[in-house]
């Protein structure tokens, strides 16, 4: 494995990340009756709405503080006290998810101690959970955000006791479809489960016919408060740290059977999902996913000529670049650039553990910009691009096909419904990848054979 | 629905009175306003400038969501397109940011030789207390370009401050050029972005009437044209949100007259030109102006009745970023046939929402700073056709079913000009008149289970 050395530069190019309150206000939006507010300067929460509906294409509602410059002198904490009001006033919600920002967090607000001043000050019937999350700018990125958000939730709100039959599932920043399909499978299993955070439907929903203040669906406050007792929980990314990893908070806290898998994309990822749900419940695999599987295979059968020794580069959150990355050496295809904005320290270990037949080959690189990826890609050549829709000015230049994955998705429709994940996510990118490589060779070909 | 009770006074319902509507405030806090922050004014007005390096100076958030985030067009270097930050970490919070600011513009300025540097401050550097201006005067004095800080801190006011910055740092750039050979008959343009090419299309209007354009600001910008912007004999400003201060700086500095503008619909681009035609004083000017007038409405009026017919008698509302954009948008629908029934603004000013009163039909609710509780109740109390707004607004009006066209930085059809008004007219025309709406559920009439019922699945069901 190369790792490829951090950039000399002062200045990043076209960022392949964002910024950690985003990956907050995504969880927080995956919750039952939640509001989403960010402590710090009204930019934050326009900018990130706006980011996050154009790839969701729904409402998203995330209040702010609205910081002034007094509040920055003075502290944020009157602000934050009058944004609660004005959101359990006009929203009524029964969870009010609270991040910080670079602004409130280098002025030092103490967030515990604004609410135990709110609380004391509020006592209205009906006031909903205030939950709180550290989350500056200049930490991390968003996939920090994201976890570290998971985590905050689970050790705010989780209580121990008897265990339940119910499993919970820490899926990682996937899509809409991904949860639904991940749901799905709980369900076929037949587990009770809790899905933290679940998007699924509050941020792909039907039609309203009256403006619904806050997107029905979402994991409830109750599942949530049953974590501790789940007899078993999952948290899916390899690349998540142990500090963030809410699974093994409610290992160390509650005794709960922790596990922590790779997202399953691919017949071995998938496999080892499937296998740890049927050693949890001690039911087997139901028929239905070993119908996938068989079709799957099929398929990789069926393709497996169009595939062998073709070179992918691979970018974005870190856990979906590795399960890619797992996925395409299973059909032969070459994860030459593994990169990913996020610095995890972990991405390079687990590619040599989880792909040693490929040491040598792969270029990861950690803390990477869109500039970098493009000097990497000039000098690989590979003939695919895998990652989000950031990565598209770097398809026109070099002309090589992007397929998009992941988050955002700015410049097509229905970026949160790619399903990425199980037999049936694989399969769609797998079709996917291997018409694309059809393609690019038919359309290269003189005689464009009408015949693969 | 009700109205929180600190911005009870920014909404206002024609009809009531006395007219009294409060604007201009920050926004409360909670209240899920649509507006950014200081840094997105400031980005935004000089975003289009094509030839300067603009180095977001924060944490990458700031620059990510910015980045490429204006369909703005350049005609040659496209260096506005890429972004770039200092991507503060938790070392330069604490230590301070100048030294990698100060590499950091260095390396841009080897790597790509621009015309100019802007550099942003973000919350952040407003608060750790870096010297922008130091760095950028060393900078600037050893590499030879203008290098210029925008006082832009996300906290210290509202949208409406940072296009104020803009313009602060837009007024070091100009009167730096030489102005010799500058016709008598000239204007800069100011507040128009060149959102899909608009401005291409108005200085095509301007070169037939023998008036020539001495800068675009910052539309299809350059730094060398901005530089020599104090020569022109008039400056033309539309979206007055972003620009009136630049004119007000210009004609104290240098005595430039202004004419506020509106490119939008066939009346207000007519007067744009006739104005400037006016202004000028030219008998030969004006003939030019009529007839370049007369032969653009002729080419597409009878097309546009025809939109016209269909659209008639049904309702818009419109929430857009600045007021004046407003007025034009109430008067394109009114050519439509259409009545406006909400109108609001982000950043408008007392006399914008008295100027929108008195062109507004009785009833029609006027909202200053709005947000999506008060938006989706309002186009629903009002039952609209058509929302007309940003990116934000767009799943709002999808949500319950109603059409919608950007009118927003993101636009890929060029709206302003007599040819956007076509295109405008058949953007409402495609939204308002799709079949898709058919499938919608509304409150009143209530669709069955199982989906739509019509005399199809009747027969098939008797």
């Amino acid at each position: 494995m190369n790792i490829r050395e951090l950039p000399t530069r002062e200045v990043t190019i076209n960022a392949c990340k964002l910024c950690n309150p985003l990956g907050a206000s995504l969880v927080f939006r995956g919750i039952e009756g939640a509001v989403p507010l960010l402590h710090g300067s009204q930019g934050c929460a326009t900018y990130i709405r706006r980011y996050l509906i154009s790839h969701f294409k729904e409402p998203i509602d995330i209040a702010s503080s609205n910081f002034s410059e007094s509040s920055t002198i003075f502290g944020g904490g009157p602000k934050l006290k009058q944004a609660l009001k004005n959101v359990i006033d006009q929203y009524q919600p029964t969870f009010i998810g609270i991040a910080t920002t670079c602004l409130s967090e280098t002025i030092g607000d103490d967030l515990q101690l604004i609410l135990d001043e709110f609380n004391r000050e509020y006592q209205a019937p009906g006031k909903p959970l205030l939950v709180t999350v550290s989350t500056p700018s200049y930490q991390g990125s968003h996939i920090d955000g994201f976890h570290d958000t998971v985590r905050a939730v689970i050790e705010q709100v989780a209580t121990g006791g008897p265990k339940k039959n119910m499993v919970s599932i820490f899926p990682g920043m996937v899509s809409a479809a991904d949860l639904r399909l991940l749901k799905e499978v709980l369900t076929d299993f037949g587990l009770d489960f809790l899905v933290l955070p679940d998007y699924s439907e509050t941020m792909d929903g039907g039609m309203w016919d009256t403006y619904q203040k806050i997107a029905p669906g979402g994991a409830s406050v109750d599942k949530i408060r049953a974590a501790g007792r789940s007899k078993a929980v999952i948290q899916l990314g390899r690349t998540v740290r142990k500090q963030q990893n809410a699974a093994e908070y409610l290992k160390e806290r509650f005794g709960v059977e922790s596990y922590q898998l790779g997202l399953p994309v691919g017949i071995r990822e998938t496999d080892r999902l499937m296998q740890t749900l049927a050693v949890i419940t001690g039911n087997d695999i139901p028929q239905k996913y070993q119908e996938e599987r068989g079709r799957l295979i099929d398929a990789y059968v069926d393709a497996h000529k169009y595939l062998f020794g073709k070179k992918a580069a691979i970018y974005g959150e870190p856990d979906l670049v590795l399960g890619i990355a797992i996925f395409l050496a299973e059909v032969g295809v070459v994860p030459v650039i593994c990169a990913t904005g996020a610095r995890t320290g972990k991405l390079g270990d687990e590619l040599r553990c989880l792909l040693p037949e490929l040491e040598g080959e792969i270029t990861v690189a950690e803390g990477i910009d869109f500039d970098d990826i493009r000097t990497l890609v000039e000098r690989v050549q590979p003939d695919l691009l895998i990652g989000n829709s950031k990565g598209y000015p770097l398809s026109r230049q070099s002309g090589i096909p992007l397929i998009r994955v992941g988050f955002p998705i700015h410049d097509r429709i229905g970026g949160q419904r790619i399903l990425h994940l199980g037999y049936r996510g694989t399969q769609h990118l797998f079709d996917q990848i291997v018409n694309e490589l059809i393609r690019a060779r038919q359309d290269r070909s003189p005689i464009g054979w009408s015949y693969m | 629905m009700k109205v929180l009770e600190g911005r009870k006074k920014q909404v206002f319902r024609k009809g009531e009175t006395p007219f009294e509507i409060d604007c201009e405030k920050q926004s409360l806090a909670g209240s899920v306003s649509q507006r950014a922050c200081v840094f997105c004014g400031s980005r935004v007005v000089l975003y289009p400038i094509a030839d300067a390096v603009h180095l977001v100076h924060g944490p990458a958030g700031c620059a990510a969501y910015t980045w490429d985030i204006r369909g703005a067009l350049s005609s040659g270097p496209e260096l506005h397109r890429l972004s770039f930050t200092t991507d503060l970490r938790e070392q330069e919070v604490i230590h301070g940011g100048e030294s990698k600011l100060y590499q950091g513009l260095i390396q841009l300025i080897d790597r790509y030789h621009p015309k100019a540097a802007f550099v942003y401050g973000t919350c952040i550097v407003g608060v750790i207390g870096d010297d922008v201006e130091a760095v950028c005067k060393k900078v600037s004095a050893l590499k030879g370009i203008p290098v210029i800080p925008v006082h832009s801190e996300g906290f210290k006011g509202t949208k409406k401050d940072g296009y104020k910055a803009a313009c602060t740092a837009l007024m070091r750039l100009i009167g730096r050029g030489r102005t010799e050979g500058i016709s008598k008959y000239s204007v800069n343009i100011l507040g128009d972005y060149n959102l899909a090419g608009e401005i291409w299309i108005i200085k095509d209007y301007y070169r037939r009437m023998g008036v020539e354009v001495v800068a675009g600001i910052t539309g299809d910008g350059r730094v060398e044209e901005i530089e020599r912007a104090h020569g022109a004999a008039l400056n033309l400003v539309q979206c007055s949100g972003s620009m009136n201060y630049l004119a007000q700086l210009m004609k104290e500095k240098y005595g430039i007259p202004s004419l506020q503008v509106s490119y939008f619909g066939f009346e207000d681009m007519a007067e744009a030109l006739y104005g400037v035609a006016r202004h000028f004083n030219d008998a030969e000017m004006m003939k030019r102006t009529q007839e370049l007038v007369r032969d653009e409405i002729q080419a597409i009026y009878p097309k546009l009745l025809e939109y016209r017919k269909a659209l008639a008698g049904k309702k818009a509302a419109i929430y857009v970023g600045g007021a004046f954009k407003a007025f034009s948008l109430v008067k394109a629908l009114r050519l439509l046939g259409m009545d406006v029934a909400v109108v609001g603004s982000q950043t408008g000013s007392k006399q914008d929402y008295q100027l929108l009163k008195e062109l507004c039909d009785e009833g029609t609710i006027i909202v200053d700073d709005s947000n999506p509780l008060e938006l989706s109740h309002f186009i629903r109390e009002k039952n609209v056709s058509l929302f007309i707004g940003g990116v934000k607004e767009r799943p709002i009006a999808y949500k319950l079913g109603i059409g919608f066209c950007d009118h927003n930085h993101e636009r890929k059809v060029a709206l302003a000009g007599f040819v956007g008004m076509l295109n405008f007219a058949e953007e409402v025309y495609q939204s308002v008149m799709s079949p898709v709406w058919q499938f919608i559920p509304r409150p009143k009439q209530s669709v069955p289970m199982g989906g739509v019922q019509d005399e199809y699945s009747r027969t098939a069901n008797p």
